[in-house]
């Protein structure tokens, strides 16, 4: 059932990453992407983790894609021109992003055992409350790295309103 | 139902459950309709509908029926995939948050909760995040429609229920503070030790949150006084401007989902859910396993019947807000409240628990 749902949800995934490369139109890529975000919220949830699904969807889809979707209908942005683009793209591009590939992959595979893992499905039993666990470590062991994140949003907020105000 | 396996017996209720509760949604739509409909005429001092059957009763089957004969007009300059996908977007969200509510007391018949379709451990969340799913067939419908009064109300839309949506978030998470659960189930459970006393909008002290809340939900559903998106004296119709028949019809019957659910999770979060307000004081009265499901219904449904009322008494009574003064009043006001209610209740917590 969770393999039925990985593979489901993962191709619709790749599925969703290539469709808003090759589309031409601004929303219709911005869709996309919505796509591929809700299925890795669904393959967040087969592996257990609800919170960041949740977070997924309502920050991700919900907010921040909406935004990106505001914005191209505010400008009416138009279909983009097709171009040949550069040759070096193509002989430096499709090279990279194999070797990047490679190398993330083969650093997965091989620190497989440092970086942990988890069954698919594994902690769907109700065995444990994942919110209370992120939120425990959150506020406890990963205090620090918190609160200098929100500040570093506090300080991006600053920014837009400065940014704004010269136009007030 | 002996020789059917647990599987096959949880797969069979929740089917059968799906399949009562999204009718019983969609005649209470249909049922909302005539209700806004008769009462916003006795507010005005008319009748409302009241040819089609008695009382008008049977107009929402009329409407139906006259909107799914109607010509399904598609114009020759919309962006047709997303202009059919946008109602269906609407239509189904609104619908899939129903999912989560728990609409009666815990139940269990062969281990399957019959009051509650899914009781998941992250409910609360999984109605925010489909609410703000639904925001795209908004969106989507304004732009795709390729008309100017599509798009500004479909812009109005978008930046009303972003903004809304935070202050409508962080009301809420003083209620999870009381609960330490994001489950309705065990947020309805935590209120139902004394009556309308534990409730959280009284015995929790979070009215201030409730009517954030309450206000936060008017905009987020667009409703007056905040439906600025389809203000017809500005924008024709806002963003269903093109729209006609049944299409026209699921953004029609999206809108008063979004109603129905809003009033549900008023009423599980402030108001006890399906809990009696007397707590548990009359329940010699009727001590059977069915009578006190039904009666845990019918104090449900009364709950959310008098949020639907107060929709629409809300809708009779006050003006339009401007556009700025809606901003405003989100960011400036409610944003601000709502932090400092998170704040207090987590205080009050801290100190007595």
């Amino acid at each position: 059932m969770e393999l039925a749902l990985f593979i489901l949800f993962g191709l619709l995934a790749v599925a969703g990453a290539l469709n808003l490369l090759f589309q031409r139109h601004p929303i219709n890529s911005a869709l996309s992407l919505v796509v591929v975000m809700m299925s890795l919220a669904v393959l967040y949830w087969s592996l257990g983790a609800e919170f960041l699904a949740a977070a997924q969807v309502i920050v991700y889809a919900g907010a921040i894609m909406v935004l990106f979707i505001f914005v191209v209908m505010l400008l009416n942005a138009g279909e983009e021109e097709q171009t040949h683009g550069s040759k070096i793209a193509y002989i430096v591009g499709i090279p990279g992003a194999g070797a990047i590939f490679c190398l993330l992959s083969f650093v997965f595979l091989s620190e497989r055992s440092h970086l942990g893992s988890t069954a698919l499905g594994g902690y769907l039993s109700n065995a444990v409350s994942n919110i209370s666990e992120i939120s425990h470590v959150l506020f406890t062991s990963l205090l620090l790295p918190f609160e200098v994140t929100s500040i570093l949003i506090l300080v991006a907020i600053l920014g837009a309103v400065v940014l704004a105000r010269k136009e007030l | 139902m002996s020789h059917l396996t647990n599987f096959e017996v949880f797969l069979l209720l929740s089917i059968l459950k799906i399949a009562v509760v999204l009718v019983i949604t969609l005649m209470g739509v249909a049922y909302t309709v005539l209700l806004e409909r008769k009462f916003l005429g006795h507010l005005q001092n008319r009748w409302g509908p009241s040819r089609v059957g008695p009382f008008g009763l049977l107009q929402p089957l009329v409407d139906g029926l006259k909107l799914f004969l109607k010509e399904d007009m598609m114009p020759l300059a919309v962006e047709r995939p997303l202009f059919v996908l946008a109602p269906i977007i609407a239509l189904g969200c609104a619908l899939i948050s129903i999912a989560v509510v728990p609409f009666g007391r815990t139940t269990m018949v062969h281990g399957v909760d019959l009051f509650q379709i899914a009781n998941v451990n992250i409910g609360l969340l999984v109605v925010l995040g489909v609410t703000s799913i639904g925001v795209y067939g908004i969106t989507l419908s304004g732009w795709s429609s390729n008309n100017k009064y599509s798009l500004f109300g479909s812009l109005r839309s978008t930046a009303q229920v972003i903004s809304y949506e935070l202050a409508l978030g962080l009301s809420l998470v003083g209620i999870v503070l009381r609960a330490g659960s994001l489950s309705l189930r065990d947020i309805v459970n935590s209120q139902a030790a004394h009556g309308a006393l534990s409730w959280n909008i009284f015995g929790g002290f979070q009215f201030v949150a409730f009517f954030i809340y309450l206000m936060a939900a008017y905009a987020e559903t667009n409703r007056s006084p905040f439906d600025l998106p389809e203000a017809e004296s500005e924008l024709v119709a806002g963003y269903h401007t093109e729209y006609s028949s049944m299409k026209f019809a699921m953004f029609f019957m999206a809108e008063y989902a979004n109603m129905i659910t809003v009033a549900c999770v008023a009423t599980l979060l402030f108001f006890g859910g399906a809990a009696s307000p007397f707590g548990h004081t009359f329940d010699h009265v009727a001590s059977g396993a069915i009578a006190s499901g039904i009666i845990s219904i019918f104090w449900f449904v009364a709950k959310v019947f008098a949020f639907l009322l107060l929709y629409i008494w809300v809708r009779g009574t006050l003006p339009r807000f401007r556009y700025d003064q809606l901003m405003d009043f989100g960011w400036k006001f409610l944003l601000p409240v709502a932090m400092v209610n998170i704040l207090a209740t987590a205080l009050a917590l801290a100190y007595h628990g």
